[in-house]
């Protein structure tokens, strides 16, 4: 029978989370490097035994971390994840200039094919990559070297590259989306990056339909139509038929469409996930009641889902890399909040129950579904 | 010989105890026995010192002797009590919340 193993990555420390295909009964374990901050963790799709961490710390910066068999032992890898040439400027939030300064990495993203090929999104934002499971990191310098980036500027949460995308149907092709600069893609495997934020509208920002400046939160892709993009921006949720060239909003019927994350599910490319919350200035999801919407038809009509889910004086968050969905069938879907708790639906959605309820902040949920 | 007194999340990463016993080649500043530090365990490098400029981390601290010396040029010499292994370098997490 199958298995599945979530990674969540909390404020202080990585958890592991299995069951079997059931996905009833829930062996925690953890925490992994407790009292660090660990934006991420994800395993290889090509190695399911391999999975890397981001470990970081206000006091202590950056460390790396590599698990050679899921995630039982770990060893630091090197963690020089240095800016190419000449670091640049970019915005500060008074309109000054501010060199870019290495901060943390939000988000891992292995490849679909080598287990030693990883990408890392950076804050300030950059795209790293190793090719060699972690012994050496280089930066894509082309994104942070496009002509827009002098002009790219943090949002709330710092100047992060929270979001990778590959894509297996094109290998050289790359998403990223950075907050608050907007979406990105490479079609050379990260040596020329071009803006793709055509359609996206930000109230936030001098021109509303700027081509860089807009505060994506998140991007996901079915695998099985790669140019069919899902977006989750600060406001609005979007969609793109054509690889990310134009954009069209589908918040429908969303009691609001601001949030963080947004998935889809695993056999249905027209089925999404996302979680709204109140506000930018109320991270909390409307009326104290903790509800996914899932959308059938990809965007514009929406169902709450709210069986098993907390319905009165529920005021917690969840963040961008919080939301996953495993490979079984029916789709299992997890999120993580900043309350701490880790829900699992084995049903697409439909009922869902805590796995563990008192964690530290959740930042981050990955599944992997194993044999 | 000098001893060097990493905070707890160092020593985790590292897998060493409280204490470190070096050896430093010449003479004995914050740098030469960092440098050392940092030869022996290449998993402390970027989280003590930053990895290209080689300043301090802004919240580690370093004392020796009852003093604060985070502030104290690289290569100056340290206290004799450090050198002689007396008195131990301490590598310190600033109390910064958390």
């Amino acid at each position: 029978m199958s298995r599945v193993r979530v990674l969540v990555g909390t404020r202080k420390g990585a958890f592991i989370l299995t069951s079997d295909g059931k996905r009833e009964d829930w062996n925690v374990s953890g925490p992994e490097f407790g009292g660090w901050e660990i934006y991420h963790l994800k395993g290889s799709p090509a190695d399911p035994n391999r999975i890397y961490a981001s470990q970081s710390s206000g006091w202590f910066g950056q460390i790396m971390q590599r698990s050679n068999d899921g995630g039982k032992t770990w060893n630091p890898v090197d963690n020089r994840l240095v800016y190419d040439g000449d670091v640049g400027t970019h915005l500060w939030y008074d309109g000054t200039p501010r060199p870019w300064e290495f901060k943390r990495i939000w988000h891992l993203e292995p490849s679909l094919t080598d287990p030693d090929t990883v990408y890392a999104g950076a804050e300030d934002a950059a795209l790293f990559r190793t090719s060699d499971g972690g012994q050496t990191w280089e930066e894509l310098a082309g994104l942070r070297h496009h002509d827009s980036a002098s002009y790219w500027a943090p949002g709330a949460g710092g100047m992060c590259l929270h979001t990778i995308l590959l894509d297996a149907s094109h290998p050289e092709r790359i998403y990223t989306a950075i907050s608050a600069a907007g979406a990105f893609r490479s079609d050379d495997a990260g040596k020329t990056w071009r803006p793709i934020n055509q359609g996206l509208k930000s109230e936030g920002i001098p021109d509303p339909n700027a081509e860089v400046g807009h505060c994506v939160h998140r991007i996901a892709m079915h695998p099985s139509r790669p140019d069919v993009l899902f977006m989750q921006k600060h406001w609005d949720v979007m969609r793109s038929d054509n690889a990310g060239e134009s954009w069209q909003e589908v918040s429908g019927n969303l009691p609001t469409d601001f949030g963080f994350p947004i998935d889809v599910h695993a056999h249905e490319p027209e089925t999404i996930y996302v979680v709204p919350i109140t506000s930018d200035s109320q991270h909390f999801p409307p009326d104290g009641r903790l509800r996914v919407y899932r959308s059938r038809t990809g965007g514009n009509e929406w169902e709450a889902l709210t069986n098993g889910l907390p319905q009165r004086d529920c005021y917690v968050n969840v963040l961008r890399d919080a939301m996953c969905v495993d490979a079984l069938d029916p789709c299992g879907v997890y999120f993580g909040t900043s309350g701490g708790q880790v829900y699992a639906s084995a049903d697409a959605g439909d009922s869902w129950a805590p796995i563990v309820r008192d964690l530290p902040p959740v930042v981050s949920v990955e599944v992997q579904t194993l044999p | 010989m000098i001893r060097v007194v990493l905070p707890v999340h160092l020593r985790t990463l590292a897998q060493v105890d409280r204490e470190v016993k070096l050896d430093v080649a010449g003479a004995a500043t914050q740098r030469t026995v960092l440098d050392a530090l940092e030869a022996r365990y290449p998993m402390l490098r970027g989280t003590i010192r930053d990895h290209v400029s080689q300043q301090r981390r802004a919240f580690v601290r370093f004392f020796a002797c009852g003093e604060d010396l985070s502030n104290e040029l690289p290569d100056a010499p340290l206290p004799e009590a450090v050198t002689t292994g007396t008195e131990p370098y301490l590598v310190v997490g600033a109390m910064a919340g958390g």
